[in-house]
């Protein structure tokens, strides 16, 4: 009686559960199909090389090239991972390797905490603090050099150090994972043969983990390209190719996110035709961070 | 008969673990070039004593050691010794073989670079050398850059001995480093002991009583913590003074 009763129950979860995966799979396909085809028609009917290389973003003109925001998004994100990779594998190497437990716990927790920072908040922080310092303190020690330099202070760096702070708590708790997995074997084999902590974390620790923070940055990397709030903020949305990280930016996100609202048909198809050109870039990124963790298995 | 030199004296030593004290009162001397076995039931304190040699015991929070603890006639525990020194001095091999995840000779390069040996002829030479020491120059010269997890698990034991020697240490410590092998493998490290023994002297824990009545010169049994019984291996098997090394050494438990 029990066994036949448990059977029907797992059989309900079974179906159930299928349903659920099968919902979402299906929702992510409607999404996929929908951008799509709203994008298509600009694509065709200003040629898709038009549309990625072009240097000229002016809806209200009809002109879709898309090579200022592509360059805006990559240089804010370079940024980003400039300044947030070494501080967060830094951290991370910290909190694996040399904080006493716990404060490690403290300050593993502080730095979940700032995954959980709506990203408006972010982009705010960078509007209150981060625009003026540089407008205050950088650029004027800067025009003493070059005084065609923009003086807003809105700017490809503040974009990139915002976003550096961003994508910390991925890196950070990606890498020490990757960091803690490495067998206490390898610690002591290392300590053994003479090697301080310091040689034993360069050259034997890290080395190890390298595929955990390799995927680590990669998703970090997923993460800047996609996000939209607290970029759009910050970075003066000028569609034009940022030559120096003072110059303003306008990014693939930012500028879909600012301009669906009062675009018109064709204007609202370029901004689909962006979504696609986001979509297949985070795409790749995912699948090179999936491959790097199959092809090493992990930590190692 | 002219005295044998001693590499490892060890006086009334005591080792806790926090509140547990794993090690009661242990003395011992170790001689240069000899073949030290370690034998005990489990938990009796082996590996404890032999990670205390080469001070990998520091790693452990909460560990403390007194006594008397000579190696080369100095105090290694001694506030201005080289703890980096005594490792490199005093090498070790596990129970689990663990050459690092890098290739077979970046595992050997590893030691000597730490060491502040650059020059890529050198590393080179440390590679065949050692390589040859433990019998593997033959079977993987042609793939030293391959990765070293690639190899079979006796292959990979013997190369984590040439890791080991690659930084000419004076003391090889080796935790039951069979253990994870089998048989024919297990001879051949066998042997290689007993070859090493003649350049370094070694100091092996071992679970297996004919393993240590082969190899060894000299032989400590290991009860709870205290060595009830140490001496000349062949006496020792042989005609066991402690009632309890009899019991152990007979198979009657362990
Ligand atoms: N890092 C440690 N912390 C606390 N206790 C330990 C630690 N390592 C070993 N012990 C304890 O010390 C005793 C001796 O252990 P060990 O030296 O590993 O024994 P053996 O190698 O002879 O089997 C055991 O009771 C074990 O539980
Ligand atoms: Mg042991």
């Amino acid at each position: 009686m029990r066994g036949k009763s448990l059977k029907v129950k797992e059989t309900i979860i079974e179906k159930a559960l299928f349903l659920c995966a099968a919902g979402s799979v299906t929702a992510v396909a409607l999404i996929t199909l929908f951008i799509f085809s709203s994008g298509y028609s600009v694509l065709r009917s200003y040629g898709p090389l038009n549309f990625i290389f072009g240097m000229d973003w002016s809806p209200v003109n009809g002109e879709y090239g898309i090579l200022p925001l592509i360059a805006g998004t990559l240089e804010v994100t370079a940024g980003a991972l400039i300044l947030g990779v070494p501080a967060g594998i830094g951290c991370a190497v910290f909190l694996a390797e040399m904080a006493k437990e716990r404060w490690a716990k403290l300050l593993k927790s502080a730095i979940e905490l700032l995954a959980g920072i709506p990203s408006v908040v972010y982009g705010f922080f960078g509007l209150a603090i981060i625009v003026p310092a540089i407008r205050d303190w950088l650029l004027p020690a800067v025009q003493k050099i070059d005084p065609d330099v923009p003086a807003s202070g809105f700017s490809v760096l503040a974009g990139a150090f915002v976003l550096g702070i961003m994508i910390l708590p991925t890196i950070v708790s990606m890498s020490e994972n990757a960091i803690r997995a490495v067998p206490l074997e390898f610690r002591e084999a290392s300590l053994a043969l003479g090697a301080d902590r310091r040689e034993t974390i360069t050259k034997v620790l890290v080395p190890a983990a390298k595929s955990g923070i390799f995927s680590s940055v990669i998703l970090a990397m997923g993460r800047a390209v996609g996000e939209t709030m607290a970029v759009l903020l910050i970075t003066g949305n000028v569609p034009k190719v940022p030559t120096g990280p003072l110059d303003p930016a306008a990014t693939l996100t930012g500028t879909i996110a600012m301009e669906m609202s009062y675009a018109g048909p064709e204007h609202q198809s370029a901004l689909f035709a962006i979504g696609i050109v986001l979509f297949i870039l985070i795409v790749i990124l995912n699948s090179i961070a999936l491959a790097v963790m199959k092809r090493f298995g992990g930590a190692v | 008969m002219a005295e044998k030199e001693k590499v490892f004296e060890i006086r009334d030593m005591d080792l806790y673990y926090g509140s547990f004290q794993a090690l009661k009162k242990v003395n011992i001397d170790i001689y240069r070039h000899d073949v030290t076995a370690l034998i005990g039931p489990s938990g009796c304190g082996k590996s404890t004593f032999l990670r205390s040699l080469n001070r990998m015991n520091d790693l452990v929070e909460g560990c403390r050691i007194e006594g008397k603890l000579l190696f080369d006639g100095e105090d290694f525990y001694g506030k201005d010794y080289d703890t980096i020194a005594l490792r490199t001095k005093v090498g070790m091999v596990f129970q689990k073989p663990n050459p690092f995840p890098k290739s077979i000779y970046e595992n050997l390069a590893y030691g000597p670079r730490l060491h502040g040996v650059k020059d890529r002829k050198k590393l080179d030479e440390i590679a065949e050398r050692t390589l040859s020491q433990v019998g593997l120059w033959d079977e993987i010269k042609d793939r030293l850059g391959k990765s070293a997890l690639g190899l079979s698990g006796g292959q990979a034991q013997r190369l984590c001995i040439a890791r080991c020697l690659s930084v000419e240490p004076e003391v090889i410590l080796m935790d039951e480093p069979t253990s994870a092998l089998d048989p024919i493998a297990t001879s051949k490290i066998e042997a290689l002991i007993q070859e090493l023994s003649k350049q370094y002297t070694i100091i092996i824990v071992t679970h297996n009583m004919q393993q240590a009545g082969r190899i060894s010169d000299r032989t400590a049994f290991f009860f709870s913590g205290e060595i009830l019984e140490a001496g000349d291996t062949r006496r020792l098997f042989t005609n066991p003074e402690n009632p309890k090394t009899e019991e152990y050494i007979t198979g009657r438990f362990g």
